[in-house]
């Protein structure tokens, strides 16, 4: 195996912290030496393990919840070892496994778009080796060179004398090999396997409830738990009482957790949460509780026009190009705070004794999940682990923190050798996110006689994320991810209209008191719903076809370009649309990947918006599944369209107010548009699929808006503004 | 106690009478297919047949339940999960994380019983399930092709 991971302490804490919000420093992690690997017999490596029976385990590190990496990194597996597709099967490791073993599976974390194409190198590089020690075995077995040995499909052949072995007569002997040192990969325009649109290897428990997300979980002796935390953050638990609800049926026991949080275990969850009602709480609400939206807007407003900013993308001199410019545009836009209701609400099971601690949940990075626990446990990182289950749902929240896997190994904690599962109603849910922050941008852009755009100022005010989750990775005050997708270059995400010659792009910090989070796009999609609307107000200030601008100012950015048209072509941009129907463009880089948007919309006399198509294109450099690609865009428009049209968290006396889906409403199928997608891996590097197009799907349909309405909706979301023409 | 008929199954049930029918299927008789959402009958997850109906589980308590009525639950929809719906589903690749897709499949069967032919705009304005995953382009085309009995 050619991939060394980093196995020190510090090399684990970035990996766990990074995400890992309230995460504490100071334990002690037991690495290499301390505890062997527990490696079975048919173990050819850590990524591949062939039974007897001719099946495949591919151990994946990374998580699926729902995007469709679970199978794709098989592929990518598979597609190197040369083995029967139909064999395979799946494992997750625990992270406590891997850091008994070096941490031979790398990184647990799944967010940023990043589940392959972070680790698409060394997991092939698994796979291939794996083959290659089974092809060893056979030359071995036969005395033969290995380089005359083929493999495929399972089966190591040696044409000249017609021998042939399978995989799972070869393990047993492969396991005992040394791993070569040398681990070519194929190149991808050879791959088989892998770039084809297979079928998930997890949809049959899907269809018959069987799969066991971790909500469902179940032990002997079990009991369940739920749990109300302050409504206002930073708030306390005053006092309580819980006498009524210590006489309701199957309740065990009423408990304190933390500072800030009551709970009640009981035999079924539905009694507990049922006592939990019935327990007077009396909060000490702290300095937020009489903070309200209004105030959270005053402030951001503030940050539009204060002196001091955080310069994120900077080119020649701004002011003098506006100052000279023959017309002025500008615009303020506001994104409000979002929430990710993941469909199966936060909850971890936890068993507890003073010499191990075990959690069973859905997490996108199981080790700070496994972080969060041992911190929980006041135990060593050894003697805990976390099993780790299919995501329903994960959008950021599942990466952000694991507040719940605390709460739950402290209730456990309280009830040593009895497992408890903590479920959060969706109510507890939905008031204690870590929400999608909240930004305003005002926008300035200069254009000359001929209509060219001179300069442009993007000033950005609100929420930092990084701030919330790991203030440690702010860059001298500055969070770098405030300005995604608006950088200088760079391969994670360039800003395409480089020829803006004079440009300032920079961040004014304002954090209002409710938690920022990672929420599926995460920054890239206020900067594009702010930037791409923002570029369709100046071409129609130029009196410019939206397309024609745009392609104008995206001549040094090939690629961008190349989405762009593509989406413009198969949309028919320049032809005439249905009658009514109107059209609306986007374009954005996130995540390694290049996408672009047309959306088809038609609004009524009474002001009724349709979206009737969406025609959405990637490049994403090298595409493994191209099928669960488009699932990818056509569910990103879902989640996206969702926050546009619908979604807002408020606060009120530092309270949020929306509890369910009855006050913060999802998008449904009756408004969800046909989305037409273009997967054109143009090849040489490698983007995300499970959020990029996301960020063009706001700006697409309000561009679209406009187009019918002459309105720009520069505010979201969407739903109490009124469309009908002026 | 409280007697239900699930799946086909009569079990007796050591349940108070306001508990939510969701709570006495996931935790009295064991079955998790059917899924916690939100508890307000909004979002669909909780999706069961009663007497081929589909009703949203979580906010019906198991007190207006006679023994008589037939519940089924996703376990109980096709022993062989090759209900024509769940047939349909697995050709399209339809769930993503899944979560939703018990209460999905449900209210698919049910619409399809009672209107073996639905039009675009009736499987539009019927499937009133949440999926955040965004599955709703592949299920309508799902239902369409479940119609067709062609699927699989």
């Amino acid at each position: 195996m050619g991939k060394v991971f980093d196995t020190s302490r510090r090399g684990f804490l970035k990996g766990a912290g990074v995400t890992a919000a309230g995460f504490t420093l100071g334990f002690h992690v037991p690495f290499a030496g301390d505890a062997q690997a527990a490696v079975t017999p048919d173990e050819i490596n850590a990524w591949v393990v062939v039974k007897p029976d001719e099946t495949v385990i591919i151990r994946i590190a990374r998580v699926d919840m729902g995007q469709g990496t679970l199978t794709g990194l098989a592929q990518l597996v598979a597609e190197e070892l040369e083995c029967d597709w139909s064999k395979v099967k799946t494992e997750y490791p625990t992270p406590g496994e891997s850091l008994a073993r070096n941490r031979v599976w790398g990184n647990f974390g799944t967010a940023g778009s990043r589940g392959i194409r972070d680790s698409q190198d060394y997991v092939r590089k698994g796979g291939a080796a794996a083959r290659m020690m089974l092809v060893q075995a056979a030359a071995t077995e036969w005395k033969v060179p290995a380089s005359e040995c083929k493999a495929s499909k399972g089966i190591v052949t040696h044409p000249a004398s017609g021998k042939s072995l399978s995989y799972g007569q070869l393990a047993m002997a492969a396991s005992k090999l040394e791993a070569p040192k040398d681990v070519p990969l194929k190149d991808p325009k050879d791959w088989t396997l892998a770039g084809k649109p297979v079928k998930r290897l997890d949809t049959v428990e899907k269809l018959s409830g069987k799969l066991v997300y971790s909500i469902d979980m179940k032990m002997p002796g079990m009991l369940n738990a739920a749990i109300r935390d302050t409504p206002v953050l930073g708030g306390k638990v005053k006092s309580f009482n819980a006498s009524k609800a210590e006489a309701m049926k199957g309740v065990k026991k009423v408990m304190q957790v933390g500072d800030s949080a009551v709970a009640v275990v009981a035999d079924t969850w539905w009694r507990a949460k049922s006592a939990l009602e019935a327990v007077e709480i009396v909060w000490d609400e702290g300095p937020n509780g009489a903070i309200s939206n209004d105030q959270v807007k005053a402030m951001l407003k503030e940050g539009l026009t204060a002196e001091q900013a955080f310069v994120g993308n900077q080119a020649g001199d701004v002011k003098a190009a506006l100052a000279s410019a023959a017309k002025v545009v500008e615009a303020t836009y506001h994104v409000p705070w979002q929430h990710h209701v993941t469909m199966e609400p936060m909850n971890a099971t936890a068993l507890w004794t003073s010499d191990k601690c075990e959690v069973w949940t859905a997490t996108q990075n199981a080790e700070a999940a496994l972080a969060t626990a041992a911190d929980a446990a006041g135990l060593p990182v050894a003697k805990c682990d976390v099993y780790r289950h299919a995501l329903g749902g994960g959008f950021g929240r599942r990466a952000t923190s694991h507040d719940f896997v605390r709460q739950a190994v402290l209730i456990a904690k309280a009830m040593p050798g009895t497992p408890v599962k903590l479920i959060w109603s969706r109510e507890e849910d939905m008031m204690h996110g870590w929400y999608h922050p909240t930004t305003m941008a005002k926008l300035t852009a200069g254009l000359d006689a001929n209509g060219n755009v001179t300069g442009m100022h993007m000033r950005i005010s609100g929420q930092s994320i990084l701030a919330t989750v790991n203030p440690q990775g702010l860059q001298n005050g500055k969070d770098p991810a405030t300005f995604q997708g608006l950088n200088p270059g760079g391969a994670e995400g360039a800003f395409g209209y480089t020829t803006i010659a004079n440009l300032l792009i920079d961040h004014a910090m304002r954090n209002p008191p409710l938690k920022a989070g990672f929420w599926r796009g995460v920054n890239n999609n206020q900067n594009a719903f702010y930037l791409e609307c923002f570029i369709d107000e100046v071409a129609h200030a130029a009196g410019q076809d939206p397309l024609a601008f745009r392609q104008k100012m995206l001549v040094n950015s090939p690629k961008h370009l190349a989405v762009l048209n593509a989406v413009a072509q198969k949309a028919g941009w320049g032809t005439p649309a249905p009658k009514g129907v109107y059209r609306g463009l986007a374009q954005h880089m996130g995540y390694g990947s290049y996408v672009a948007a047309c959306a088809e919309v038609s609004v009524d006399d009474k002001g009724k918006l349709t979206i009737h198509r969406i025609v959405a294109a990637t490049d994403c450099g090298h595409a493994v599944n191209p099928q669960q690609i488009a699932a990818q865009i056509e569910g990103s428009f879902a989640y996206g369209l969702s926050a546009a049209l619908h979604s807002e968290i408020t606060i009120k006396g530092g309270k949020v107010q929306e509890e369910n889906f009855d006050t913060y409403p999802a998008l449904r199928m009756e408004e969800m548009p046909k989305v037409e997608s273009i997967v054109m891996p143009s090849g040489g590097f490698w983007g995300g699929v499970g959020e990029p197009t996301i960020f063009v799907a706001a700006p697409a349909v309000f561009n679209a808006i406009f187009a019918a309405t002459g309105k720009r909706i520069r505010t979201l979301p969407l739903a109490d503004q009124d469309l009908r023409k002026a | 106690m409280i007697k239900l008929n699930i799946n086909g199954t009569l079990h007796e049930l050591d349940v108070e009478p306001d508990t939510p029918l969701l709570w006495a299927i996931r935790e009295h008789a064991g079955l998790t297919g059917t899924k916690y959402g939100c508890g307000v009958a909004q979002c669909g997850a909780c999706t069961v047949h009663v007497d081929g109906v589909a009703m949203r589980s979580c906010s019906i308590p198991v007190g207006e339940f006679k023994p008589e009525q037939k519940i089924v639950t996703i376990e109980g929809l096709s022993p062989t999960v090759t209900h024509p719906i769940q047939k349909a589903w697995l050709e399209l690749d339809v769930p993503q994380c899944g979560y939703c897709q018990s209460g999905q499949i449900m209210a698919a069967a049910a619409l399809l019983q009672a209107n073996p032919k639905p039009t675009d705009e009736q499987i539009r304005s019927e499937m009133t399930n949440i999926c955040r995953c965004g599955t709703y382009n592949r299920i309508q085309a799902a239902i369409k092709l479940a119609a067709t009995g062609m699927a699989g």
